[in-house]
């Protein structure tokens, strides 16, 4: 077999060998299973200790708990063993290459983690005093000033939460700009059929009604298709770029041109601003508000899930709509405007969240610039495009990549024609790779293509790895085209579980832990 | 630059690989007109050593919450949080992976959320809850949209008690998806008359308890009045060590709960990030916004976890979604599982019990400097204090003698007319030695 591009050490010594013994405990060696807390912790155990008050009279009222309350309690050493064990269960960056397109799934430096956790940053109260914050306050301007250099625009707004959550905002932004001049009968947002899941949900939480726009057969948006579609009624239009099939969306200009013109405004989703910091200012492609999911591009972690952090970029325009907080320079410093109308926030939107957005995830992301620099965020972006579009040549022979024809951005997208009448699906592919011992890219994500395979392998990555990674892919369509089904259909074979059942999690759900009910001759 | 494993050499094969002579063409697709040929105006790469100056500078510009007696709360509690949290949540595998899309490689996240939500399940009373929201006051602008769509009305009626930046992130969405709030003005004292509020057209009455000024609500017959109009009861909380030992809002009647559960295993961090923790009756899972951790086996039969019910989420369902969140609080969620975990019942209980020993010691104290007085007759670690003068004043003045002694109520609510109230929270981290330094400076400053 054609083993083109295998690096010398792929490792291939647990296939095809026995399972071993079955062992007593399920355990096998270091793959260790573990229970839930409601199994082996118990309610009058605690791990912490509090002294027990001296006698007091309560000021509950009468409204003391009488409710049960069934949490368990674990010592330390239970509880290190429990999480430890989960955490062994869990495939992160630091475990080895995490291709899944569209997350940007980058190292994750741990000075980063060090400095959020400096006192004067984890340790203070969003309402303590502001003349005992400063520190923190300039932080944000900083970070403002890092956000406004990268993307040339006029306004950040530092407080939305999370990717879709800074939507929301900029969203909400264009609709009280609209509101504004006079023009609240824009009840229609444009969004193309290649993006997150995310813009239309926000477009429709806000009462606006999605019309799709389909992608031209490059992959990119067809600035006729959005002009056709343009009209009194749309307020905006809301663009991946680079877009989802890891594509720059190369006629933006023309397309924003064509929004302005219709009076609308164009909203930027910047999931994917990895791609282009320090190459392309966002405020020169006309656009009027982009999010930057600080956990995406800045590295913040993911952690499993979050937190994130979402902050927005506003054009001229949609600035004075900033919600607040808004943090204002004066000739007297920094100011922090909380409250909705007040001076400098009289047109503000409104309020996203409580408190000031997510301090932790900004000190993170400025520790990430500042160590990277002008130079560094620049080369960072030109590793990741360079990274995918060497994996994107190196699988072009065996598998399929749609709009091959233009320059892959920071993700190589790949379709299941390559799998035709294999019998192999994309997910089984997606498995299989598990064995290999990598995350999975993105699968059957975006929609425009058949059996979507998103692979974005971000700048974090040696030519080693990345061939050792190519190596496993290749070795994987050779695989699929020569019958080897086993190795995908039953797949993963070497991960803490075999593939599980989402259809019965689903049908009957399970959704935390009861007790179970005794066995009959239990009490006996 | 000591993040990019890349060699110069490399990116010259790689370059050759793909066939094109500079890493430029890659970017060809970017207009030329407006492609950027300068480096950005910003300096250039530091060493670990010189950011971790710059950001130590100014870090120290701020006052820590443990360096002085400290009595801030409203929304955000400063709660001592056991070093085996923070050390855990750092392990690679829950700090550097990604939602549990993967459930075979991913069983550690999903069967920490399944642990997570039977917690906050067990904790509010309710039956199911989610595996994390943004943070409180998200989770309850969710869980109003929520009762929209369970009761097909579009009308929230929201405590005047309700925290004011909770209310005003409700009122915010609402305005731009068109639905109708009335928030009611704000009793201090508590005792405010909500049930004279409610009608047949809404879909929900919002209720904080303990309330923005301390004050424990009897949620019961405010259930019971929302129920007879055919609304639900959203119960919130900002304290969710207070449930270890005040009746929980699932106990009285509650449809959703919407909480803030920062207190437990997350730091201050200056507002953020902290974790949402949202429950519900079962019957309204699906309307439930935020993914969901199930129990489920695998091909072997044995018992594992993924996520599920994804078809009420936006990644699936697009407009149709019932939210759309997508990143929410994974490893604040971890943070919050593990301290309750440490604690189990018996821990929480006496946690709970520190703290309102602590809050009734300083409310004492503090009732007994001439001219203040406590509004409250309940409270559980937070009370109201009414000062002479402007509550901002005496809380500045307090703050030049190195005590940090709570939030004025015009800070959150300016427009409200009350100037002269300072929301006092004690906790676990409270002395005895700083609640008397509290009266004592405040005897000084007034």
């Amino acid at each position: 077999m054609n083993r083109e591009g295998r690096g010398a050490t792929t490792p291939h010594i647990f296939r095809g060998t026995s399972a071993g013994p079955v062992t007593f405990t399920g355990n096998r060696g270091l793959d260790l299973e573990e229970g839930l807390i409601f199994e082996i912790g118990r309610t009058e155990v605690t791990g912490v200790d509090i002294p027990e008050p001296a006698p007091f009279k309560d000021r509950l009222g009468g409204h003391a708990r009488t409710a049960p309350l069934e949490l368990p309690g674990l010592s330390e050493p239970e509880a290190m063993r429990h999480y430890v064990r989960l955490s062994r269960m869990n495939y992160g960056i630091d475990s080895g290459l995490f291709p899944l397109g569209s997350c940007t799934m980058k190292h994750n430096p741990r000075l980063n983690e060090k400095m959020a956790r400096l006192p004067g940053f984890a340790d203070i109260h969003p309402l303590q005093p502001l003349s005992t914050v400063k520190g923190a306050l300039e932080l944000m301007a900083e970070l403002s000033r890092y956000l406004l250099e990268l993307t040339g625009m006029k306004a950040v707004a530092l407080t939305p939460k999370a990717g879709a959550h800074g939507e929301l905002c900029g969203m909400m932004a264009i609709k009280a700009a609209h509101a504004a001049r006079g023009e609240a009968q824009r009840n229609v947002v444009l969004v193309p059929e290649s993006a997150h899941g995310t813009n239309p949900a926000t477009a429709a939480l806000i009462g606006y009604e999605v019309r799709s726009i389909p992608a031209r057969a490059d992959g990119t948006v067809d600035p006729e298709a959005v002009k056709a579609a343009l009209g009194p009624e749309v307020a905006a239009l809301m663009l991946t770029n680079p877009n989802t099939c890891g594509l720059f969306e190369r006629d933006v200009v023309a397309i924003a041109e064509a929004v302005h013109g219709a009076g609308a405004y164009f909203y930027s989703d910047g999931a994917n601003f990895n791609a282009i910091l320090g190459k392309v200012r966002i405020a020169d492609l006309g656009v009027d508000a982009m999010h930057i999911n600080l956990h995406k591009t800045f590295s913040t972690p993911h952690g499993g899930g979050g937190p994130g952090a979402g902050p927005v970029v506003l054009s001229e325009a949609l600035a004075p709509f900033a919600p607040v907080p808004a943090l204002i320079a004066t000739a007297d410093g920094l100011v922090l405007v909380e409250d909705q109308g007040a001076d400098g926030a009289e047109q503000a939107l409104g309020r996203m969240s409580a408190f000031h957005g997510q301090m932790g995830m900004f000190v993170r992301a400025l520790s990430w610039m500042l160590s990277h620099g002008a130079d560094g965020m620049r080369q960072a972006s030109e590793d990741a495009v360079l990274s995918a579009n060497y994996v994107r040549a190196c699988l072009m022979d065996v598998m399929s990549a749609p709009f091959a024809e233009r320059p892959a951005m920071h993700e190589a997208l790949f379709d299941d024609t390559w799998l035709a009448d294999t019998g192999i699906s994309t997910l089984d592919v997606a498995k299989a790779l598990i064995d290999e011992g990598y995350h999975p890219m993105t699968v059957y994500f975006p929609l425009v293509v058949h059996g979507a395979m998103l692979i974005e392998p971000t700048e974090s990555e040696s030519k080693a790895s990345l061939d050792l990674f190519l190596g496993a892919l290749r070795d994987l369509a050779m695989a699929a085209k020569t019958g080897d089904k086993e190795r995908f259909l039953g797949a993963p074979h070497y991960a803490p579980r075999r593939r599980l059942d989402e259809t019965r999690a689903a049908r009957a759900p399970v959704l935390r832990w009861v007790r179970p009910e005794p066995l009959p001759n239990a009490a006996e | 630059m000591r993040y990019l494993p890349l060699t110069t050499d490399d990116r010259a094969e790689m370059l050759a690989r793909i066939g094109v002579p500079s890493v430029d063409d890659l970017f060809a697709d970017i207009p030329a007109a407006q492609r950027a040929h300068e480096l950005p105006r910003l300096p250039l790469h530091k060493s670990e050593m010189e950011v971790e100056r710059a950001l130590s500078r100014l870090a120290a510009k701020n006052v820590p919450a443990g360096s002085v007696p400290f009595f801030v709360g409203a929304g955000a509690y400063r709660h001592h949080v056991p070093a085996s949290v923070d050390h855990l949540i750092q392990r690679s595998e829950f700090l550097t992976s990604y939602t549990p899309y993967q459930p075979e490689i991913a069983q550690g996240t999903l069967q920490y959320l399944f642990e997570f939500q039977t917690q906050v399940a067990e904790l509010t009373g309710m039956e199911v809850a989610n595996a994390s929201m943004y943070d409180g006051s998200t989770a309850a602008a969710e869980a109003v949209l929520m009762a929209h769509r369970v009761t097909k009305r579009r009308k929230a009626l929201l405590a005047g008690n309700l925290h004011p930046h909770y209310r005003a992130t409700i009122e915010t969405v609402s305005r731009y998806a068109a639905d109708e709030v009335v928030a009611l003005a704000p009793v201090p004292k508590g005792g405010e008359d909500i049930i004279a509020a409610i009608d047949a057209g809404c879909s929900c009455v919002v209720v904080q308890s303990p309330d923005v000024f301390g004050n424990i609500v009897d949620l019961k017959p405010i259930a019971e009045a929302a129920h007879k109009a055919g609304a639900l009861l959203i119960a919130v909380f900002t304290e969710a060590v207070s449930l270890g030992l005040i009746e929980p809002p699932g106990a009285q009647g509650a449809d959703i709960v919407a909480g803030e559960g920062q207190s437990i295993g997350n730091a201050l961090n200056f507002g953020g990030p902290y974790v949402g923790l949202f429950a519900t009756r079962q019957k309204f899972v699906r309307q439930m916004p935020g993914r969901l951790a199930g129990e489920t086996v695998d091909a072997e039969g044995r018992r594992g976890f993924v996520l599920t019910l994804s078809t009420r989420e936006q990644h699936i369902r697009r407009e149709k979604a019932t939210s759309n969140i997508c990143t929410n609080s994974g490893l604040c969620a971890l943070a919050f599982t593990i301290h309750m975990s440490l604690l189990g019942k018996t821990g929480l209980t006496r946690l709970a019990r520190a703290n309102h020993a602590a809050a009734c010691d300083l409310a004492d104290r503090l009732a007994a400097v001439p001219g203040v007085s406590v509004l409250n007759d309940t409270f559980f670690n937070e009370f109201t204090l009414r000062v002479p003068g402007k509550a901002s004043d005496v809380v500045e003045k307090l703050a030049a003698k190195g005590i940090l002694g709570g939030v004025p109520y015009s800070r959150l609510a300016p427009k409200s007319g009350l100037d002269d109230l300072i929301l006092v929270a004690a906790t676990e981290t409270t002395t005895e030695d700083d609640r008397a330094a509290y009266a004592a400076a405040l005897k000084e400053v007034l």
